[in-house]
This record gives structure tokens, sequence and C-alpha cells, in this order.
């Protein structure tokens, strides 16, 4: 059955876009990433214009985030003033990146942007990723080999502004989560995912978190960087799809509460490494299509006079 | 507006009317009487003047029927609103494909269509058809800047390539059927993707490979029902229209993470 979606003008099958939705969801529930990084590059495949797939996965990412926040913060996986700190770097950077996209629109280079920048995050990701989940699956083999410090102290560690986490059990500066925030943002804007898998490995390996309060807390501020990359998109490009948005939160819905049973099951360093891998199969794919040479080397795009 | 274009008919739209074969006899036996007493040379008509994109639109097709007053051949061609289009070319920069080159065309229209009862280079000379803009190859516009005329014509080719990729322009010149001397039908066929606004019908009458008389009928295209006003408040109140969608996300969101609670 198709459905016509208003602002992308274009037929889609609905349960095309139910399906993409609830892999995503799925993926929510089993690793607490938005997955957005998956859904723009898929919808972009099935025929939405990619500015659309951008601003409306932004939408649907709103809903998808707003429902995982409710889950953990009922298990107390929720630091909320970290969640404050890194929303002011956030939407700091959202804005910017809005305008970054509004940018490379007009100048015919934003297609090729999307791509590079996910090309470069999940190869780079995924391969820190990867790497640690490895070292740990090692390190459980043999176990008492060497004892961890709690954290390492670095550079980082050196900046003003300090304040205490309690949730986090962290006394760091503050400058850390707002610059994470900004980046997340910028990003979200341009390539219209939430952030979570640059988030979730930063906030881990970056700011030491406990990785029990991770998900929720960074789904906490990805309810509004994407809130506000979804006003932002409505306002400057109108591409945001809300018919769109909707469907695939629809499939989302279902594939998070089957992902989140799923996700149970597994630890934590399994858990990790397969998203690793998840992220860099991504990553391979995209990086491929920018070799390939194009079956058209022209491509048209138009404006209403 | 064009010289040939003498009359402009207008009528209100009915809902699409696929079998349409008594209606065109019936509606093709009164122009054949009415003809004679307008004393026009062409006298043509559209079964449906409002193309309604609904959910479910899948394409549409629209019957043109008409008659002339005497022998001669008729060309048809119908065009979507004008719009600006940038053609951009790709080239390989270390190892990846980037767009490098762009030719901007000011007034391509957006949907193209034509027919004619015989082929055009028979029936109407290079430079009428030209002006008139018969034919896939007259749509070409002066780009916007000074650009060699080779590259020109080899992006305005990848254009009509992408164009008739997407069926919105036409892979050859379609047929313009006679019954009799004097009754002429021909099906226009709109994509899935055909864009919004308001066409331009033109029917021409030729004769001695020249534009002698025509007429033109607009025809609508035109966003019905809920997705209607999703686009046009979209574009009317942006801000508004980004804010209830972040709402309802938020609800659906909330609404999603009920089960979970009780579970």
């Amino acid at each position: 059955m198709d459905i016509y979606l208003p602002i992308a003008e274009v037929s889609v099958d609905v349960f095309v876009l139910l399906g993409l939705g609830g892999a995503v969801g799925f993926l929510t529930g089993v690793f607490g990433v938005g997955g957005g990084f998956l859904l723009t590059p898929l919808l972009i495949f099935i025929g939405v214009p990619p500015t659309v797939a951008v601003a409306s996965s932004a939408n649907q990412l709103v809903g998808a985030s707003v429902s995982g926040v409710l889950v953990h913060w009922r298990r107390g996986n929720v630091d909320f003033k970290m969640g404050y700190v890194l929303l002011v770097g956030g939407l700091a950077g959202s804005v910017f990146g809005v305008w970054i996209f509004t940018l490379l629109k007009r100048l015919g280079q934003i297609e090729l942007t999307i791509s590079l920048c996910y090309v470069i995050l999940l190869g780079t990701l995924g391969a820190l990723m990867m790497v640690e989940s490895i070292y740990a699956q090692l390190r459980l083999h043999r176990p008492g080999v060497r004892r961890r410090k709690l954290h390492q102290h670095n550079w980082m560690h050196g900046l003003p502004l300090k304040a205490r986490f309690r949730r986090s059990k962290l006394y760091i500066s503050a400058l850390l989560p707002i610059g994470l925030g900004f980046v997340v943002g910028v990003f979200s804007a341009i390539l219209g995912i939430g952030g979570g898998f640059i988030m979730v490995p930063a906030m881990i390996y970056m700011l030491g978190m406990p990785t029990a309060v991770v998900p929720g807390t960074s789904l906490l501020q990805i309810i509004f960087v994407a809130a506000n990359v979804t006003l932002l998109q409505a306002y400057t490009n109108r591409t945001v799809d809300a018919v769109l948005a909707l469907v695939l939160l629809v499939g989302g819905v279902i594939g998070a509460r089957i992902g989140s049973r799923f996700g149970t099951r597994l630890r934590g360093d399994q858990l990790r490494l397969l998203l690793a891998l998840l992220v860099l199969a991504v990553a391979a794919k995209l990086a491929f299509d920018l070799t390939v040479p194009p079956s058209d080397p022209y491509s048209i795009a138009w404006e209403k006079i | 507006m064009y010289p040939g274009s003498d009359q402009i008919s207008a009528r209100p739209s009915r809902p699409a009317d696929r079998t349409f074969g008594w209606h065109y006899r019936l509606i093709a036996l009164i122009l054949f009487w009415a003809a004679p007493a307008r004393a026009e040379a062409l006298v043509a008509d559209l079964t449906n003047h409002l193309i309604a994109i609904t959910t479910g639109f899948t394409g549409a097709s629209v019957v043109l029927f008409g008659a002339i007053d005497g022998p001669g051949d008729v060309a048809v061609v119908v065009q979507g609103p004008d719009r600006e289009i940038t053609v951009r070319r790709k080239r390989r920069i270390a190892g990846i494909w980037v767009n490098s080159q762009e030719v901007i065309f000011a007034n391509v229209p957006s949907f193209y269509f034509v027919a004619a009862s015989r082929p055009l280079e028979e029936i109407v000379s290079p430079a009428a058809a030209a002006f008139y803009r018969l034919g896939v190859t007259n749509l070409e516009t002066k780009p916007e800047r000074m650009t060699p005329p080779q590259v020109v014509d080899e992006f305005f080719a990848a254009l009509v390539r992408t164009q008739r990729h997407a069926r919105l322009f036409p892979n050859s010149v379609n047929k313009v059927n006679f019954i009799g001397e004097r009754l002429f039908r021909t099906t226009i066929e709109f994509p899935s993707n055909v864009p919004t606004g308001t066409y331009l019908v033109q029917v021409f009458l030729v004769r001695d490979r020249d534009v002698v008389g025509g007429q033109t009928t607009p025809l609508v295209v035109s966003k019905v029902g809920m997705d209607a006003d999703v686009f046009g408040f979209a574009g009317r109140q942006p801000a508004l229209y980004g804010a209830i969608a972040v709402l309802t996300a938020m609800v659906a969101g909330w609404l999603a993470s009920l089960p979970f609670r009780s579970a």
C-alpha cells in the first residue's frame, strides 16, 4: 500500500517505512543509540530526497528519544545535570549545523558532505569500538593480568569550570560535556542523527561515565537537540515531513520493544562489538558508494520560480 | 501569450474519469455540431481539468479531444510550471565523485508532453517549432552565466535524459489520432511524481508548415485532502508547523513508552 509523503513529494510503500522504523527502533532498544545513522541513508536509498530524509529523521528522533528517556528514567539511569550541560553545547551546535546545511545545499555539495561525514565518523568510531571491545573480550578470558585504575588522569582534567555530576560519579570540567554537545549538535543538524553513536562512546571513553547511565542521559539531550533541528529545518529549509516521521515512529515503537528484550540478554562488551561491526559495515558501504563511478555523472536540482 | 491562442476555456473541475468511452463520444458529437456554428478553426477540450493528488496517487491520464474546421495537422504541447533547473556534473577528485561543474537553466518546464498527428519535422518549419516550443530540443534556454555552447548542449542533454528517466519529459513525440478528417484525440499520461501547479495545454492547428490557429486550456495539478493541508501549512507557517511536528513526535514517544511501564 503506497502512501504519499506531502513534503518529500513521493509515494512510498507504507510497509517499507514501517519496516525501516522497526529495524531502527530495534537498534534503539538493543544499543540505546537512536539509529539515525542508519535511517537517513536507508530513506535516501528508497527515494526520499536527502534533505527531507535528514530533516524528517530528526523529527522521528524526537519521539524515539522521548520514549527511550522515559524508560531509562524509571530505572533511575538518567543524569539530568549532565544532560542539561550537554544540551547547552548541543543547542549552539545545532544552530551552527543548520546554517552549514543551508550553505552546502546552495553550493550543491550537501549530499557529498553527508556521505563523507558518515564515512569518516562511522569508520573512526567503529574501528575504535571494535578494538576496545576485542581487548575487553581478551581481558575477560585472562583475569587478574592487569588491574585498571578507575580512570586515567590527563589534560582534560586540568580544564577550568569543574563541576560535580553525582549520578555519573564524576568531578570534571563542564567545558568537556559542553564541547561534546556542540560537536554532536553540528552533526545532528547536518546528518539528521541524534548523535547517539558519537555521544555514547564519547561519554564512556572520554568523560568516563558509568555505562548504565549513558543511554538515558544521551537520549535526554538528544530530545532537545533533535527538536531544535526539526524546528530550524522546518523554518529554514522546509524539509520536515511530519507524515514520514510519524509512520517511522509507529514502526520504531514496535522495534524498540523487541530490541530492549533482546538487549538485556547480551553482555555489555558483546553488545559493543556487535554495534562496532554494524557501524563499520555502514561506513564501508558508504565509502564504497563514493568511489563507484556514478551511472550518470550529471544530476539536476530545481527551484520554484 | 502566443499569437495562436485565441481562446481560453476554463471549466469547473470534475473527479478523474478513466472510463471515458461514452463520455468522449458524446462530447465529440456535441463538438462536431458546435464547431461550424462557432466558426473556430480549432476547438479542443480535456476530459478533466483537475488532477487531484491524494494519498494513494499513482499517476493519471487525461484525454484531449477536439475538432478542426478543415484539412490540416494538429500538434499538442503540455507544459508544467517553469522552473529554474541546476544541472551538475560529477568529477573524480582523489578517488571520490564530487559535483564540480554546474549550469543553470532559467525557464525549463517542470513537465513537458508533446504530441502530433504526423512527425513534427514533416508538418512544421524549424522556426515555428522553436517559437511554439514544439519538441524537447526547442526547450533549451540560454544559461544565466556565460558558458561555451557545446557545454550548454551537453548539460541540457543530461537534463532531458534525467527528466525522461523521471517520466516528466516524453521519450518521443506522442501520436494525435484522427477519427475521420476532423475529429482528433490524444491521451496525456501524468506519472505519480508530477509537479503541482497550473499547466498550459496548447493545441495548434498546422497548415503549410506553419501554425494557423490554436487554443490554450489550463489544467491544474493540485494536492487535495490532508496532504495538501500539510504541505500548504508547512509553507505558510513554517515555525508553527515545526513546533507541531515536534510536539506530535513527543506525544507519540510518550505514548510509546506507556506499554513499557505496565510491563
